[in-house]
């Protein structure tokens, strides 16, 4: 397996002023690093792969490593990667986002997403908080947690994104905590080999503000609560709903084989190609 | 091969589509929104026939960021809306003014504000298309008046795009989009392509954002092998965040700087009866069409009246102006808005002619009548 440092000499932008932008503790870094173990043990070309991102603190992972990457607007990383992907097929599209990146202001763009089975691969970073503007509550905090704009707790009901993703049609869905590292580089590599559109959700700790703001303690303790509380999926089918209550069920959620949007694309193009006589005469 | 005529009956939405393709646009991402819907219909059967791709995004927001996609993924880009979906777009509008990403939106104008008059002429986004996203950013907007000028004007808004790396807004109206006129187009292999400038240094070298004698810098596709980071932070030259003053500065001014260079070429301007004129009609897209109708019959009752037909609105092409204002008494300015172009008229008019305005906002055009009567009252 390869070290940390080989990675890091590996794929890391070395004319890029380090150090990053994440806190001490933060959860960021180990998708990222999942994410590169991944890439690497397929053996993908870093010319081949675009890293594309939206706003917030997962947004700026693509500006740490030596891809095509793309830092776009909030929400909208998707639509972006959906143009980039249909103009260059080649390119091996990855898109990082972050819970309120995805299923807040990105929501609509997530589903449709989803259900347009483009091969790409969504890596999201859930948090339950907005961390890059200062812990306010987003859709997938849970109900009662507290936030900076919900003090009293949040009285709004959650996201449940792997879920969405599977109701909005995504042919990929997986989820794995950041303690769950091995799980992790494992999925992100089925998730990108997988032809279609694949969803994985990663659980991340926010120890600066989710942490605090709840009294969970720091990086630790929240990795602590990560690894008691995932289930993976062929345990929790055993498990009745109550048993289940509080718990994150890890693992492939959903893998179908349904057509892939660019394939059904260019046998639209084959066709009409054929129909035309004379090429681009106007 | 049986001859073909000429001529081809056209509708102006159906113009732009084919100028756009003529330029070599291959890739369309866009919403249904009237009155500009035609485009995208056309689209979507053509653009598979030359190879390209297009698709129905889930609302302008993704449509114009999907082509800002497509178009660092090496296509010439477009799409193509009207009002309401345009102010979705201003967003990432900022996004490829920043990124200095090439693309054309094509802006088929409705009344507004809102939902408004959807199927009723206006020219109510001029300064939207102007200033509509925030910040600081330079922008070029084309205005046909024609059918056979749409054709044109598309063609010319993908090669601007192309030549400075910036969007590039080609703003109809209702009028010239739905209308049908016999038109004589070039056959594509006649039309005049530009395309980005690509780096030809190898990918080490590649410092993405410095800027060539032309002020605009060398573009590589995702995928060449020039890996290297877009963001809509204000960044360095190497395309990375920064926030130090001095690179900052230069990140913001450098897109205006070569805007500037390209000021001569940028602006389209046409004049009809100036020479002697001593009235002007200052007018753009439909009104145009009502103006030299109006010039005409002027110009039998004695009246030494031109026209200076703004094909160009942004950046305004003030010398076209400043040329004739020593010979003018009155500048007219009838707009299918409240005045947008006519306080750029009277900024560059400084006091010297008298300025007047005709407006109307309630989905008709103004007539050429009116415009006859206007004159003649200012003329007197």
């Amino acid at each position: 397996m390869i070290s940390n440092a080989e990675l890091v000499k590996k794929y890391c932008r070395h004319d890029k002023k380090f150090p990053h932008i994440w806190c001490p503790g933060c959860g960021n870094g180990i998708i990222l690093n999942g994410m590169l173990r991944a890439i690497d043990s397929i053996g993908l070309a870093k010319d081949d792969i675009a890293f594309v991102s939206g706003i917030g603190c997962s947004g700026r992972a693509p500006v740490y490593v030596d891809f095509n990457t793309l830092h776009t607007t909030h929400g909208r990383a998707l639509a972006f990667a959906t143009g980039l992907k249909l103009a260059n097929e080649k390119l091996q599209v990855i898109v990082a986002m972050g819970d309120g990146d995805s299923t807040a202001i990105g929501g609509n763009h997530f589903i449709h997403a989803c259900r347009r089975n483009i091969d790409m691969t969504a890596i999201i970073f859930n948090n339950y908080i907005y961390g890059m503007t200062g812990g306010q509550y987003s859709p997938t905090t849970p109900h009662g947690a507290k936030g900076s704009t919900c003090r009293a707790g949040n009285i709004e009901n959650p996201f449940n994104i792997s879920a969405l993703a599977e109701a909005a049609g995504a042919s990929f869905v997986a989820r794995t905590t950041t303690y769950h590292v091995m799980q992790l580089q494992d999925l992100i590599k089925k998730a990108i080999r997988h032809h279609g559109f694949a969803v994985v959700e990663v659980v991340t700790h926010c120890p600066t503000l989710y942490g605090r703001l709840n009294k969970v303690g720091g990086a630790t303790e929240m990795l602590k609560w990560q690894k008691e509380s995932a289930i993976h999926k062929k345990k929790a089918e055993k498990m009745t709903a109550e048993e289940l209550a509080g718990k994150i069920i890890t693992g492939v959620l959903v893998e179908r084989d349904l057509p892939e949007y660019c394939d059904l694309y260019n046998e639209i193009i084959r066709e009409a190609q054929e129909q035309v006589s004379g090429g681009e005469a106007s | 091969m049986s001859k073909k005529s000429p001529y081809r009956l056209m509708q102006g939405n159906e113009a732009a589509a084919e100028g756009a393709m003529a330029a070599g646009v291959r890739f369309f991402a866009g919403y249904p929104i009237t009155p500009s819907t035609e485009i995208a219909e056309i689209l979507s059967i053509r653009l598979p026939e030359l190879g390209g791709k297009f698709i129905q995004m889930e609302d302008e927001i993704a449509s114009i960021a999907a082509i800002i996609g497509a178009s660092l993924g090496g296509a010439k880009a477009l799409t193509a809306t009207s009002g309401p979906g345009f102010s979705l777009m201003q967003e990432n509008l900022g996004y490829a003014c920043l990124t200095e990403t090439p693309l054309v939106i094509v802006n088929v104008m409705r009344g507004g504000p809102s939902t408004g008059l959807p199927t009723s002429p206006s020219q109510g986004d001029v300064m939207q298309a102007r200033w509509g996203t925030h910040g600081d950013h330079p922008i070029i907007v084309l205005c046909p008046s024609s059918v056979e000028e749409t054709f044109h004007y598309a063609v010319k808004a993908v090669n601007l795009s192309e030549k400075y790396r910036n969007p590039v807004i080609l703003l109809m109206d209702e009028v010239i989009g739905h209308m049908r006129a016999r038109v004589e187009l070039p056959p594509w292999s006649m039309v005049e392509t530009v395309n980005r400038i690509k780096p030809n240094m190898p990918p080490e070298w590649y410092i993405p954002y410095e800027r060539s004698s032309m002020g605009v810098s060398p573009m590589a596709s995702f995928g060449e092998g020039y890996r290297y980071h877009v963001t809509g932070l204000v960044h360095d030259v190497k395309g990375f965040p920064t926030s130090k003053p001095r690179e900052a500065r230069e990140n913001i001014l450098g897109l205006f700087k070569k805007i500037e260079r390209g000021f001569k070429e940028i602006c389209l301007v046409d004049y009809i009866h100036m020479k002697d004129a001593q009235h002007a009609i200052v007018a753009y897209g439909c009104m145009v069409l009502s103006a030299r109708s109006a010039i005409e019959q002027l110009r039998a009752d004695g009246i030494k009246v031109g026209l200076i037909k703004l094909g160009t609105l942004w950046p305004f092409p003030r010398f076209a102006l400043e040329h004739f204002l020593p010979q003018l008494k009155t500048i007219l300015v009838p707009e299918l808005n409240m005045g947008q172009i006519y306080r750029e008229v009277v900024r560059v008019n400084a006091g010297r002619a008298v300025v007047e305005k005709i407006n109307k906002i309630n989905g008709e055009i103004i007539s050429p009548d009116e415009i006859i009567k206007s004159m003649k009252g200012l003329a007197r």
